[in-house]
Parts: structure tokens; sequence; C-alpha cells
């Protein structure tokens, strides 16, 4: 448990600042500090364990479906990366209250600074690899924030931008890498990992995994040539920089190889690359830090080139190179942690970074320049100090690798040359700073800092030399932890200054008698530098964005110009594409169901519907006549329904094929009468091509299915419908009772369809033509007499059909739906016949709530069965003596049954009733929504008008001045 | 049998996609019911073909299957309620707009190329 305590007071230290900053910066600050202090006193408290070998862990279960568990390790890695982590976090809060201006929300710093922290935790102790994973974000998001933090500035915004896309890019590579190497152990547990390595390593897929993970660490850890978002980073307040990129964000990466180290570490790729990229960076970032003019940027690009160093020993591999690696890390963290802060101090108290501006000190700042001076001489590798120690070492591995092969003494060489620029750029540092006579006045005049903003840096300083001095006492046992941790075996190894007289030490010193030669031929290095054209590395970043954006922003232009034509072909094709390739890998299309045989009248009834369906093509531009041709084929269909043993479906669709017809002639009077031609020949070929393959595929697929024999659920709802539902016929069954929820969703739709055409013929500005097409008016004999007098006959009769199709609806073919339609028609046959007004006078009432009342009767039916304490639609039935009627049979269902039925007349008749009012004053209006519509806003003249009279739109909109038709021909 | 159906069905669906491809709303709209035409005739097809068999059930006989059927019914009518809304829509497009465009808009010109 105490594991768990670690990260967690670091979290609840998150929320400190918060509640403490109306307390005053020295509360907030103390306040902040107690909670981390305290997780490291507990990471403290759990060394005897690890001395006695043990391994400390905790696992809760989060999600165990993606293997991934809040589990918590604290090996001799973790303690070391734990420690500087919160030790160096506890400097740097201490810092920062001296460093942010008065003004500064420091509260907004702490939190950002304390989440950081919590992430870098969790990194390091996460015993699980998604879970490392989902801290490795946290610390990309909590460092944009950091960098962020001046966000007033471009520079901050801009460079926090690129570090997030940066390392959140190589984020995303390594959570690929991590499922990849999840997948080939097994496991997401980070022991399972660790012990898995040969597992690993014998996969096929470990070049990949490999390299995406090495991505992640690249990116993280600003690997050449990954490093350019860390100098850019600078824009971050100083206090960020001495944490983020000494002690934490950057040595993630280091962290990550290192804890991989013995799962991954063991092959030739590894070696290859990752310490030929240490090697890069280490060169590219020395070269770099010799030539900037900016302290912070000096600093930024030798962490850069320490990384570099650090990585090439990762890379070599040997147990000695990472022993090597660990002590450069922990030295890395003091002297950089110090120089930052002094680069800090410096730029506070005189308010100035760049070394034009600065020199000579060292008289008014002593101790700051003593502490400068023995913090960058431990960077340059001088001895006594404990950057020596490990730059020696790190000498010594390239010497002793066999990686390269006949090429093995470049390493050496290069390091050397790495040696020498770090010499070079650390003695620039110190001596332009401090010792260097002044050419300007800086900005403020410079005095010491307050007492204890220093006290991190002489901390750190002190460090520097107690560890040069005597490094076997003070960091034996925490390498040798860490150590152990990495390689799974104890490392006998003696931490000493002297060696004696050997190859690294030459190197050394040759690296330490050429870098002050270098320095002082600086003037002329300069000059050699500068006849290369430099390439702002945030231009061309946000130039490759800004491509990016654009490129992005043509696709999408591409494909939504708004033109629904292209839309349609678009999806088309994808839909053709995806059948195609399913029935592609049919082995042949037709199956082993033998076919029937065919008859004379199939033959012509699939002609006939062939011919429908092609003349409603062809002649597509007259609308009429096309429409007139797509009822054959609606008529045909029905047909085929009878045919194939489907009454029900014949019915529905007879009925539905007259309201459709009647709907769509209605509309088609206030829509132009013909297309006008504008496709292009190549447009219309390519539409034909892609509609005629399609059906190609369609016909294919429906034959294969065809040919097939069905497994089907069919026989459950024959066997049950009479037993269960207490209905013969088995489709109205299914419709009002088995599947009675999905028939309710479904008159619903039918409802909102006609509530929502209702709202969309409100106020609708109409166009009317005069005549038809061909310039004839329209015949004045509006109601005529045979028509008139039949459908008055009709009424009483189809009402009773429709009566008598619902009732015996559970039992033979029939029900709401057709019956529901029935009545519609018959209604619609009257408005026809007799007018709107006519009808008007005698049917007052509006569709609205017929349609309303029948979902609501369906659902109260539903609901009924709860009463009963059955489940939702449950149905009941029952056989009932009549007298003088007989036996009948009553169910719940036929109520359900009802409401199908208002449903169906009610939005049947607000679709086509509405529509049918627009020309008459009895038009949906907003004054007088779904009520009595016998008073009217129109001016008297026009309210007996018929609708289409002559030369004149009849119709007015109360607002829109009546509007000339544009198909006067 | 199966193949006349197969190809019937292929020919209307062509027949309904060529149309939906049109740039004006009244073809969309005899296309998309035509296209209903041809998915409910699969559809119901996936029960097989069977003649003479209507599910009423009285005593022991060769059934079709019902569930297309059913699933069919329901789909006649949404795809009624469906056209009827598409076409009003396109009504409504042309009073507030001004022309029968399925892109809407007031330009005519310049269109061809857009697309």
């Amino acid at each position: 448990m105490t594991l768990l305590w670690i990260p967690l007071l670091t979290l609840l230290g998150v929320l400190i600042p918060a509640f403490t900053t109306r307390r005053g910066r020295g509360f907030c600050t103390l306040a902040t500090a107690t909670l981390p202090a305290m997780a490291l006193l507990l990471t403290l408290s759990q060394v005897p364990a690890l001395l006695d070998g043990e391994l400390p862990r905790i696992a809760l279960p989060w999600l165990p479906s993606l293997g991934l568990d809040l589990a918590f390790r604290l090996d001799g890695l973790s303690l070391l990366f734990a420690i500087l982590i919160l030790g160096i976090g506890l400097l740097i809060i201490f810092y920062a209250h001296f460093y942010l201006a008065a003004k500064e929300p420091y509260g907004r710093f702490y939190t950002y600074l304390i989440l950081f922290m919590l992430s870098m935790l969790g990194i390091v102790m996460a015993d699980n690899l998604l879970l490392l994973w989902l801290f490795w974000e946290l610390t990309s998001l909590s460092s944009f924030l950091l960098i962020g933090y001046w966000s007033h500035w471009t520079d901050a915004r801009k460079g926090a931008r690129m570090a997030m896309t940066v390392t959140g890019a190589g984020g995303l590579a390594l959570l690929a890498g991590f499922l990849l190497l999840g997948d080939m152990v097994g496991s997401f547990d980070l022991g399972v990992v660790l012990s898995s390595a040969d597992v690993i390593l014998a996969d096929p897929r470990y070049p990949i995994m490999l390299v995406l993970v090495l991505l992640g660490a690249f990116t993280k850890s600003a690997q050449f040539p990954f490093q350019f978002w860390l100098p850019h980073a600078m824009a971050a307040p100083t206090p960020v920089s001495a944490y983020l990129h000494s002690a934490t964000m950057v040595k993630a990466g280091i962290f990550l190889m290192a804890r991989l180290h013995p799962a991954l570490g063991d092959s030739e790729l590894w070696g290859w690359l990752v310490t030929l990229t240490g090697m890069a960076t280490f060169l590219y970032g020395a070269w770099f830090a010799l030539l900037k003019t900016d302290l912070k940027a000096i600093l930024a690009f030798s962490t850069v080139s320490h990384l570099g160093l650090i990585t090439a020993l990762l890379g070599i591999g040997s147990p000695m190179a990472i022993l090597a690696a660990l002590f450069h890390i922990l030295n890395h963290a003091t002297f950089k942690g110090a120089l930052f802060m002094s680069a800090g101090i410096i730029d506070h108290e005189t308010g100035a970074r760049e070394l034009g501006k600065l020199g000579g000190l060292r008289r008014a700042m002593p101790i700051t320049a003593l502490l400068t001076s023995i913090t960058a001489a431990s960077m340059a590798g001088v001895p006594l100090l404990n950057g020596f120690l490990s730059k020696e070492m790190f000498f010594t591995e390239t010497l002793n690798t066999a990686l390269l092969g006949g090429l093995g003494w470049l390493l050496p060489v290069l390091a050397t040359l790495g040696g020498i620029l770090s010499v070079a750029y650390s003695l620039r540092l110190v001596h332009s700073v401090f010792f260097k006579p002044a050419k300007e006045a800086p900005p403020k005049s410079p005095h010491e800092p307050p007492r204890l903003m220093r006290a991190p840096v002489e901390f750190l300083a002190t460090l520097c030399v107690v560890v040069g001095l005597f490094p076997a006492v003070l960091a034996t046992g925490i390498l040798d932890l860490a150590t152990r941790a990495v390689l799974h075996e104890p490392l006998d190894f003696h931490l000493a200054i002297w060696h004696g007289l050997n190859l690294p030490l030459a190197m050394s010193l040759a690296a330490l008698v050429i870098g002050v030669a270098t320095y002082g031929l600086h003037q002329h290095v300069r000059r050699f530098a500068r006849q290369f054209t430099s390439v702002d590395s945030r231009r061309v970043f946000e130039g490759c964005i800004q491509r990016l954006v654009a490129s992005t922003q043509t696709l999408t232009r591409q494909l939504e110009n708004g033109s629904l034509q292209r839309y349609m072909s678009l999806l088309l094709s994808a839909a053709l594409l995806l059948a195609a390739l399913g029935v592609v890998q049919l082995p042949e299309l037709a199956g082993s169901k033998a076919t029937q045989s065919l008859d004379s009248m199939l033959l012509f009834g699939a002609a006939l519907m062939i011919f429908g369906a092609i003349g409603t093509v062809v002649t597509h531009r007259y609308r009429l006549i096309s429409l007139l041709m797509l009822s054959v084929v609606g008529l045909v269909v029905s047909l085929t329904f009878a045919r194939f043993s489907a009454p029900d479906l014949a019915l529905t669709q007879l009925s539905v094929e007259v309201v459709t017809m009647i709907l769509l002639m209605l509309a088609l009077f206030f829509l132009p009468q013909k297309t006008p031609q504008e496709s292009s020949a190549g447009r219309t070929i390519r539409d034909l091509a892609l509609a005629g393959t399609l059906g190609m595929v369609v016909a294919s697929l429906n034959y294969a299915v065809l040919t097939r024999e069905i497994d089907s659920i069919a026989g459950f709802f024959i066997a049950n419908s009479v037993p269960g539902g207490g209905g013969h016929n088995v489709v109205n069954v299914i419709l009002v009772d088995f599947r009675g929820f999905d028939t309710l969703g479904e008159i619903t739709v039918l409802a909102l369809a006609g509530l929502a055409i209702f709202k969309l013929l409100n106020r609708l500005r109409l166009f009317m033509p005069h005549s038809d097409g061909e310039g004839r008016l329209w015949s004045p004999d509006r109601y005529p007499m045979i028509l008139t007098i039949v459908s008055q006959a009709l009424l009483p009769l189809a009402l009773l059909v429709a009566a008598f199709i619902f009732l015996r609806g559970h039992n033979l073919p029939g029900g709401g739906f057709i019956a529901g339609l029935i009545t519609a028609v018959a209604l619609i046959l009257v408005y026809m016949a007799r007018g709107v007004d006519w009808t008007q006078a005698r049917l007052d009432f509006p569709y609205q709530p017929v349609a309303i009342g029948g979902v609501a009767i369906a659902t109260l039916t539903g609901l009924g069965s709860w009463l009963f304490g059955r489940p939702f639609l449950t149905s009941a039935f029952g056989h009932f003596h009549i007298p003088l009627i007989g036996d009948i049979e009553l169910a719940t269902a036929m109520l359900f049954d009802l409401g199908v039925y208002l449903a169906v007349v009610g939005a049947t008749l607000m679709i086509l009733a509405n529509l049918g009012k627009l020309t008459t004053p009895h038009r949906p209006t907003k004054e007088t929504p779904g009520i009595s519509r016998k008073e009217t806003l129109l001016p008297p003249g026009t309210e007996a008008s018929p609708p289409v009279d002559k030369d004149a739109p009849a119709i007015t909109d109360d607002k829109a001045p009546q509007r000339p038709s544009k198909e006067k021909v | 049998m199966e193949s006349l159906y197969a190809i019937t069905t292929g020919i209307l669906t062509a027949c309904g996609l060529f149309l939906t491809l049109r740039g004006r709303t009244f073809p969309v709209v005899v296309g998309l019911t035509l296209l209903s035409y041809a998915v409910n005739l699969f559809l119901f097809s996936m029960g097989g073909l069977t003649t003479d068999g209507a599910v009423i059930i009285d005593g022991p006989n060769e059934y079709a299957d019902p569930l297309p059927q059913a699933l069919v019914l329901t789909a006649i009518v949404i795809g009624f309620a469906m056209t009827a809304f598409a076409v009003i829509l396109a009504m409504r497009a042309r009073g507030d707009l001004g022309n029968d465009h399925v892109d809407g808009g007031k330009l005519e010109e310049s269109r061809e190329d857009r697309r």
C-alpha cells in the first residue's frame, strides 16, 4: 500500500495550490512542497526493502479486459528516477518561489508542476505498459501547459505546441509499439515483458516494434533528428526548463530505453540504432551549443548533447555501459539542474540572457560565479567532479565495444570530439558571462540573488563536488540497486577517480586541452559556421503543419463540395467496392439449391417490371410519364408479392402504391413538369456505369442467396403463432406481438414524418403552373360527376372493407397497416372528387391528434402489460362468446393494431390532405395550426376561387406577394 | 425463376440508382421510390421464393418465411413516409430557393463544373 501512496500523495498535491494561493505565496510554496516531500520520504523508506533484494509491487485491476492494471513497482531504476524527480522537483518549487514575478499566477504554475511530477513518477513506477503509456501522454500534456505557461508570448505558445506535437506523435508510435509488444508477450505486465526477451527477439515483428518504441523514446528525449523541439521549449520559465530538461521530461525517453533494455536490448538492431542515434545527437548538440549565444539555448543544446551521450551508452549496452549511463543520468541531473537555475538567476538579476550583453559578472555576483564555474566544469568533465567520472566511463566503453566492427575506432574518436566541444562550450559559457569584460551594461544592475534562491544551486553544486571526490561512498549504493534492476543481476564495480594512466584518461586530457584551445579559436569557429545558412527549425515545422492543414482542407473540399450528386456517387462507389469484394470472395455464384421452373406469367410480369423501370429512367425528363411508368413497377411488385405467398405484402404494396402515386402527382403539380437536359454525356455514362455495375452486383448477390439453403428462424414464429400469439396470420402476429416493439418504433417514425411534413408545408411559397408542360390549360371540370357519385357510393363500402380487413387481420391477410391505408385512400378519394371545401365542411377535424393518438394507444397497450407484471408489450388473448354474433377471439394485440391503424390513417392523411389543401384557404398556416380553419386570413376575393383557374395562380401567401410562375411557356 | 427474379431486382436497383444520381429533385425522389421497390424485393427474397405457401396457419403445410414478410411490410410503409418527406422537402426547397436542383443554392450557372 505504501507504494500506492507515493503517486497518490503527489496526485493530491496537484490540488494543494488551488486551496492555498489566497494565503500568500510563502504559505502556498510550503504547502505545495509538503506532499511531494512526504512522497520522497516514503520512497526512501522503501530502500531497506530494496537492499534486501525485494521488489515492492502493487497491482489493482483497472480495465482487466484491456490488460490495463493500476500496477506500480519500485525497483532500483524506479528508485533512482523517483529520487531525482521528487528531489529536484522540491528544489524547483523553492527556486520558482523566488523566480516568478509577483503578479504571475504561481498557483497555476505549481499545479502544472506537480501534475508533471505525478506523470513522471507514474512513468518510472508503472508496472504495466499501458499504464506507463498513459502517464507518458500525461507528461506531454502537462509539459505543454508548463512550456506555454507564459501564454501571452507567441514563442511560448509555439514552442509548447511544437513540443506537444513532436512528443505526442512519438507517444502514438510508442502506443503502437507497446500494443505490438503486449501482443508478442501476451501480457502488458512489465514483469512478464522483461522476462520474455527470448520470445520478443524471436518474433518477426520485433524490428517494427523496436522502431516504434524507439520513436517514442527518441522524440521524448530529443534525439536527432527530433531534437528541434527542445531548444524552442526554452520559451518556458527557467524553473520549468531546469526541471523538464535536466532531470525529468527528456529523461523519460532515456528511462524507457533503460527500462526495456532487458527485454529489447540484446540485438544488433538495437545496438546500431540506439548507439548511432546517440552519437549523432551527442555531436550535433555539442556543435550547436558552441555556436549559440543565448544562455538557455546553449544549455538546451548541451542537454541534447548529453542525452545523446546517455543514449549511446544504452546502445552499447554492456553492463559497464549501463552503469555509466545511469551514473551520467544522475550527474547530468545535478549539474544541468544547477546550471539552468544559475542561468535563471543571471537572467533574473541582470535582465539579459544573451552572451553579448553579459560579461564581468564575477565582481557583482561572486558566489553565483563560483557555483556556475563548478557545475560547468562538471559538465565539461574536469577531474575531481562527478561529470568527469561518468564521462571517462563513457570513453572507456566506446573503446571496449565491438559495435561497428572494423570501424570500431570511430566511436572513441567521435566521443573525444564531442568531449572537446563540450569543454569548449562550457568554458565559453562561464568565461563570457563572468570573466570577459562586459561590452555593455546589462538592463538591470546585477547583484547576488536572495540567499534562498541560490540555495538549490548550492546544494546541487555541492553534490557535484562531493560525488566527484567520494564516488564510491556516495553513489555506489543507488547505482548498485539501479543496475541490478536493469541487468537483473548484481554487477561488481568500483567507482574511483584514479584508474591509472590509460587511454580514457588520455582522451579526457586531450579533450580538455583541445577544448580550451578551441575556445581560444572560438571566433574562427563561428566565422566558419556562419558560411552555412541556418535553418530555423520552427519555421520548417510550422510550414509542415500548415501544409498538412492545407492538404487536408483540399481533401475535405474534394470530398465535401456541397454537391449531393458528388456525395451520392462517392457513397455508391464505396458501396460498390464493398459489395463487389464480398461477391468476389464466393467460390461460385450459384449454390446447390435446385432452381424452380419458369412460367409464362412470371416472364410476362418480369418483362413488365423491367419495361416500367427502364421506361421510368428513359422518360425521366418528362416527369408525369416517368411517374406513370413508376406506377407500373409498383403494381407488378405488388403482384410479385401475391405470387410468392405474401398476401399481406401484396395488399400493403397495392394501397401504398395508390397513396404514393397520389402524393407524387400532387407534389409534381408544384414542381417543374420537365427536367432540363443538363448532364454532360460523360457524366451520364459515368452514372450509367456506376448504377449498372451496382445493379449487376445486387443481382448476383440476390441470385447467390436464392440458390442457397437458408437456415431460417421462421420455424419459431410458425410454431408459436397460434399458441403464443393467438393468431393464425403469422406475419400479423409478428408485427403486433413478437416484434411489436419494432412496429411501435415504425409507427412513431410514420407519425413524426407526418408532423415534419405538416411543418414543412407551413407557409410554403408556391410555384404553380397555369397549364401543363405542353401549354394546355388545366381542365375547368374540377369535380367530374362520375367520380363524385362513385366516390360517394364507395366511401362506406371502403370503410366497411377496411373494418373487415382490420378485424380479420390476426387470422387472415390484413391488419392495421392495410386497413389504415385503405381508409386513407377512401378519404382521399372523397377529397379528390368533392374538393377540399366540401370535405372540410364534413370532416372537420385535424389529423395530427389521430396519428399521435394511434401511437399513444399502441404505447399504452404495451405499458398495460406492466400492470400485470409482464414485460413491455406482452399480449394476452382469449375467446369470448357474444350472443347473436358468436364466438370471437379478442387479443390485446388487436388494441395495439388499432393504434397502428390510427397512426397510419392519421399520418397518411396528414401528409396527403395537407398537401391537397395547399391550393385552398385551408392550407396550414402558423395562425391556425391544426385547428379549425374555417376562418381564413385570405382576402375575400380569393376565398372561393378555384385553385388553378385560368392564368392567375390562385394561391397567395399572407406575407409573400403573388409570384408569377416560372413555367409559363 | 431465381435468375429472372435476381435480374429484375438488379435492373430495378440500377434504374433507381441512376435516377438518384440526377441533378433535379423530382427524378431523385422517383429514383428513391424505385430503389425502395428493389430493396423490398431483395429483402423479401431472403426468405426464399415460395409458391402457394402463405403463412396462414391451417394445419400441416409448407409455409413461406414470415419474418422477411413482416420486415418488408413495415419497410413499405416507412418507405412511403420517407418518399413523402423527401418530396415535400423538394417542394419546400424549390419554394425557398427558387430552383429544384438537389444542391439548392441560388446560383444556376457554373454548377456543372463544381461537381
